[in-house]
């Protein structure tokens, strides 16, 4: 379980997340919505441990995560998948070495092994065997994402992070990726956290859903909780209300 | 009034705070050489990314500047009929000064400013942030390979300007200008003494780990996306080039 108590973060001045209480329960899937630039990567990039908070806890399974320092933090990130917004893809490794990396780097496992696989993942995202010698640069931004998120998953973590794992792909390609995500953790029981503004179509792979905005959750529940909440500030959100969006 | 002193005081603070940042930068990057894993793959590829790749434009530019010298030097030295020592003028010139200044200024306009570019693109494109939440340290994986290699690059590259700009030197002197080859050579052999290359190996040593240094701070330390990876580029030419000016200075003042 993931557990964050009372979380502050400010940039020059401006508090970006205000006090946040979140529980996100093991092996379900918690997405965090809220309008563009309100701190949702703030806070997933809090809990991988990217940023330190000025105030409060994330605790994972029972471990204080602003205790860990240096060393002792990373080796704990090992539990972690994460997909980024962009991919992070690494530009000098094509398909293959990516997906490879974290076996390379953090297992002891032989080549033919870590083949293997790289190769079922690349099934497992539906990307034929001809792309594994594609560089990121020449892949489409669907198949990027696919191969990050093979990637991510070749681990297979604990606990997964998507950040905006849809954002700038098209519509088919948006229900693709959705459809991944919930057949992955459908196969691995992961706990996850994501980040997104992607409505409705993030309900469908909720199990839980919390409302960001400035700085705080203003609604938390599930899918069906969320969409017949009575704050017009959520409502408005979920319709994509100008109003809201301009308050 | 008061008002300038204020800003000079803080421009001065941010100074120093950047020069501590990046102590601390380099001492955490040559401390993580000395940590597994280990991967002497990554420094070969540096080695050839920063010092291999460097080679044709060392050379060029060592061959230009050896030539432009004995030409300078031939007419000069001719005033006073010493033209048979041009051989030892050259060298000397080149293995002291021109040789580790000249590399240290070509391999940051090609090698560190592709260094710069290649970590701060990393860094905006959350590549860095990655390689930490695969439990890579990025600093281990990406910069001290680029530190080492640097260090190791730079004085093989000046060794290799000074022996260009000495057969460039030839070249004009010898063959174009009717030096004897044996002044040329044997003024070269009694007035170049171990410290002169001593001097110039520290010298590029030196060169070396600041270019690289900088060039990987600059990188990690970007932001604000494109704008952010051109200004840390350029920050990081006309930075690595002062600093090269201004340790060679105090290097020279301490071999005198």
């Amino acid at each position: 379980m993931i557990k964050i108590v009372n979380l502050t973060k400010s940039f020059g001045g401006h508090k970006v997340l205000d006090g946040i209480n979140l529980t996100m329960p093991t092996g379900q899937i918690t997405v965090v919505i809220g309008k563009s630039g309100v701190g949702k990567s703030v806070l997933l990039k809090h809990i991988i441990g990217l940023l330190k908070p000025d105030s409060g806890q994330i605790i994972i399974d029972g471990q204080d995560m602003s205790l860990l320092k240096g060393r002792q933090l990373r080796e704990f990130k090992r539990r972690f998948g994460v997909l980024f917004q962009g991919g992070a893809l690494f530009d000098s490794l094509n398909v293959f070495e990516n997906i490879a990396f974290p076996l390379r780097e953090k297992t002891r496992l032989t080549e033919t092994e870590i083949a293997k696989r790289v190769r079922e993942r690349l099934v497992q995202m539906s990307l034929s065997s001809e792309v594994e010698t594609k560089f990121p640069d020449e892949l489409s931004g669907g198949m990027k994402k696919r191969v990050a998120l093979a990637r991510a998953m070749i681990q297979e973590p604990e606990i997964m992070f998507y950040d905006e794992p849809v954002t700038g792909l098209d519509p088919p390609m948006t229900n693709t990726v959705f459809h991944l995500i919930t057949k992955t953790h459908q196969e691995s029981g992961y706990t996850a956290l994501m980040v997104s503004h992607d409505l409705p179509e993030v309900f469908s792979v909720a199990h839980h859903v919390a409302m960001l905005h400035k700085g705080r959750i203003i609604a938390a529940g599930t899918p069906e909780e969320i969409q017949n909440h009575p704050d017009p500030m959520v409502q408005g959100f979920i319709r994509g209300e100008v109003d809201f969006l301009e308050g | 009034m008061a008002n300038l002193v204020r800003q000079l005081g803080q421009r001065s603070l941010n100074i120093v705070i950047e020069a501590g940042a990046m102590i601390i930068f380099l001492l955490e990057g040559l401390g993580l050489a000395l940590v597994p894993p280990f991967r002497p793959r990554r420094l070969l590829q540096e080695i050839y990314q920063i010092g291999v790749k460097s080679t044709l434009i060392v050379m060029l530019t060592g061959a230009f500047t050896g030539m432009v010298m004995a030409l300078q030097g031939y007419y000069t030295l001719k005033q006073y009929g010493s033209e048979g020592a041009l051989g030892s003028a050259v060298a000397l010139s080149l293995i002291r000064e021109m040789g580790p200044v000249l590399t240290g200024i070509m391999v940051s306009a090609r090698a560190g400013s592709a260094v710069t570019a290649e970590i701060g693109i990393m860094r905006i494109t959350e590549q860095l942030d990655a390689l930490d939440t695969m439990a890579v340290n990025p600093i281990q994986y990406v910069v001290m390979p680029k530190l080492l290699a640097g260090v190791i690059a730079v004085p093989l590259l000046t060794a290799i300007f000074d022996v260009v700009g000495i057969l460039g030197g030839y070249l004009v002197g010898v063959i174009l200008l009717g030096v004897s080859s044996g002044s040329y050579f044997s003024g070269m052999v009694r007035s170049v003494v171990p410290l002169d290359v001593y001097g110039g190996i520290v010298k590029s040593l030196v060169f070396g780990l600041t270019i690289i240094l900088v060039a990987c701070y600059k990188g990690y330390n970007t932001q604000h996306g494109a704008a952010g990876v051109s200004k840390a580029t350029n920050q990081t030419v006309v930075l690595s080039a002062v600093l090269i000016l201004v340790w060679d200075y105090v290097l020279t003042s301490f071999f005198m």
